[in-house]
């Protein structure tokens, strides 16, 4: 069995792109929502939502001239940017003359593919006119358009695919990897998620009345996570990727390492016992999160932060209740715990890789990201916490172990352990 | 049309999707898209709707089989062009 660490990082998120723009706005706890006018026009409930600016320079330093060419997907160029940038910062080089790499693998995860480019075919063949769509609808609208784009981008010869458990997504893929590598499988994996982003993504969160609706004059305060007062999320966007590599590959070519990836488990509630298609069940939950600990193995008190799923719905007094019955930790012995999604909304199938890099930051910088908008903490989980693990401020401490989860739709979980390096 | 004036647009029309630049520097009549100018495949269909949109004529797909090279672009144009 290979250890596996992490060696690269990149992350496009609406408060930052890049690592070093997205570490210093979320250790400020700045926000990345805004307000949408097109949401409005549209009549949406809730007008607010987070996403990458990324303008067409930027777009032009990850992608060639031919491949923008009819583009029209912003979960694609997200991840590409996310995944180059990971590549990167690894240290591996992406050379098109190069042969494909056999040792190097991807999976890189996706909600829906391409939506806006959809909307425009649709248009196009209700109107009729099916040859005037081109070459560029299938690429990216397929579900697996992102590891297709960044496949032949970097040249991997190892599995490249895309993964898709809506919310989880992110974790998923980064458990996926995990594990081909630990298997000796694979000695390198690119793993991550992107999501869409605009109103034809977000329409159906709208009409399930799930997002937040109250806070359209006042974007920033909108996402409220643990708060007494949330009332629903707010959708953001964007993608995170992170380059996996055994531990072995990493010492031999000297690269610098963020951390190791101890273990971690994947599961389903399997819609009973209070699981539903939009609801936890809370045992799976629990024996998610015990699950990975025990595949970690480590003991649950060495657990110094958790990253929560924690999407400003009814549902983060029940997330923390799991937490305390799985970690068997309560009051002021619960690790501290946060969420990223009070910085930049919930950003769907790329939460979990978003947030799995934002996880890392805390154990390189050492310290614990605030939580925003969360001044008025839910009482029922005061019931079961102590506020002074919620920190609402950036906290120096030092950091060993930090557990991150995700949870999605249809009633699946994963719950990632990573731990610093040391050899 | 005049057969430069022809060349020069079409340059302009299959410029972004080909991958070698010294064909294209060369580009001549016998030119062919796809084993010199290394356009791939599945571009050549976005280059007839160019094509279609510059020349404002449509191609058909036994017409777009034909397409190979710069020349047999050229009269396949022009022989929609003088039909209007």
């Amino acid at each position: 069995m290979n250890r596996v660490v992490i060696t690269g990082l990149g992350v496009v998120a609406p408060n930052g792109i890049g690592q070093d723009a997205f570490t210093r706005a979320t250790k400020n706890g700045e926000s990345g929502i805004t307000f949408h006018p097109k949401l409005q026009e549209l009549n949406f409930s809730c007008c607010i939502g987070g996403m990458p600016v990324v303008d067409d320079t930027l777009r032009a330093k990850y992608l060639s001239p031919l491949q923008l060419r009819g583009f029209n997907s912003a979960g694609i160029l997200y991840g590409c940017m996310a995944g180059m940038d990971a590549w990167k910062d690894a240290g591996l080089a992406i050379d098109e003359h190069a042969t494909a790499d056999p040792h190097s693998g991807m999976v890189f995860g996706a909600g829906s593919s391409g939506i806006d480019k959809f909307r425009e075919a649709i248009y196009l063949l209700d109107d009729k006119q099916v040859r005037r769509l081109g070459s560029t609808v299938v690429v990216q609208t397929m579900a697996s358009g992102i590891s297709a784009y960044l496949g032949g981008i970097l040249g991997l010869g190892n599995q490249v695919t895309t993964n898709s458990s809506a919310c989880t997504t992110g974790a998923e893929a980064l458990l996926m990897g995990f594990e081909r590598i630990k298997y000796g499988k694979a000695k390198r994996m690119l793993v991550g998620s992107c999501s869409d982003d605009g109103p034809y993504i977000w329409g159906g969160f709208d009409a399930m009345r799930v997002m937040s609706y109250k806070h359209n004059d006042d974007p920033e305060r909108g996402s409220r996570p643990m708060s007494a007062s949330a009332s629903g999320f707010v959708p953001g966007s964007g993608a995170g990727a992170l380059v996996l590599e055994s531990l072995q590959s990493a010492l031999d070519r000297g690269a610098n390492i963020y951390a190791e990836v101890l273990g971690g488990m994947v599961n389903s509630g399997g819609q009973r016992l209070g699981g539903t298609m939009t609801a936890p069940n809370s045992d799976a939950v629990q024996q998610c999160i015990k699950g990975a600990i025990a595949d970690a193995g480590i003991e649950a008190q060495a657990i110094d932060v958790i990253n929560g799923h924690l999407t400003a719905t009814s549902k983060d007094s029940t997330e923390i209740a799991n937490w305390v019955t799985a970690l068997g930790r309560e009051g002021i012995n619960f690790p501290y715990i946060n969420s990223q999604k009070s910085m930049v909304g919930h950003c769907l199938a790329a939460a979990g890789a978003i947030e799995s890099v934002a996880t890392i930051l805390q154990l390189k910088h050492q310290l614990v990201f605030p939580n925003i908008n969360c001044e008025d903490i839910h009482p029922e989980i005061l019931d079961l916490i102590d506020e002074s693990r919620i920190p609402q401020k950036s906290m120096e401490t030092p950091l060993r172990i930090a557990a991150k989860a995700s949870f999605g739709f249809g009633d699946v979980n994963a719950c990632i352990i990573f731990s610093n390096f040391s050899n | 049309m005049e057969k430069e004036e022809l060349i020069t647009k079409l340059k302009k029309i299959v410029l972004p999707y080909i991958q070698d630049q010294e064909a294209f520097d060369h580009l001549s009549e016998e030119t062919r898209f796809i084993t010199d100018l290394k356009i791939n495949s599945a571009n050549l269909v976005d280059v007839i709707l160019d094509v279609e949109d510059e020349f404002d004529i449509r191609i058909e797909n036994e017409e777009m089989e034909q397409m190979v090279s710069v020349v047999a672009a050229m009269n396949i144009i022009t022989a929609k062009m003088g039909k209007q």
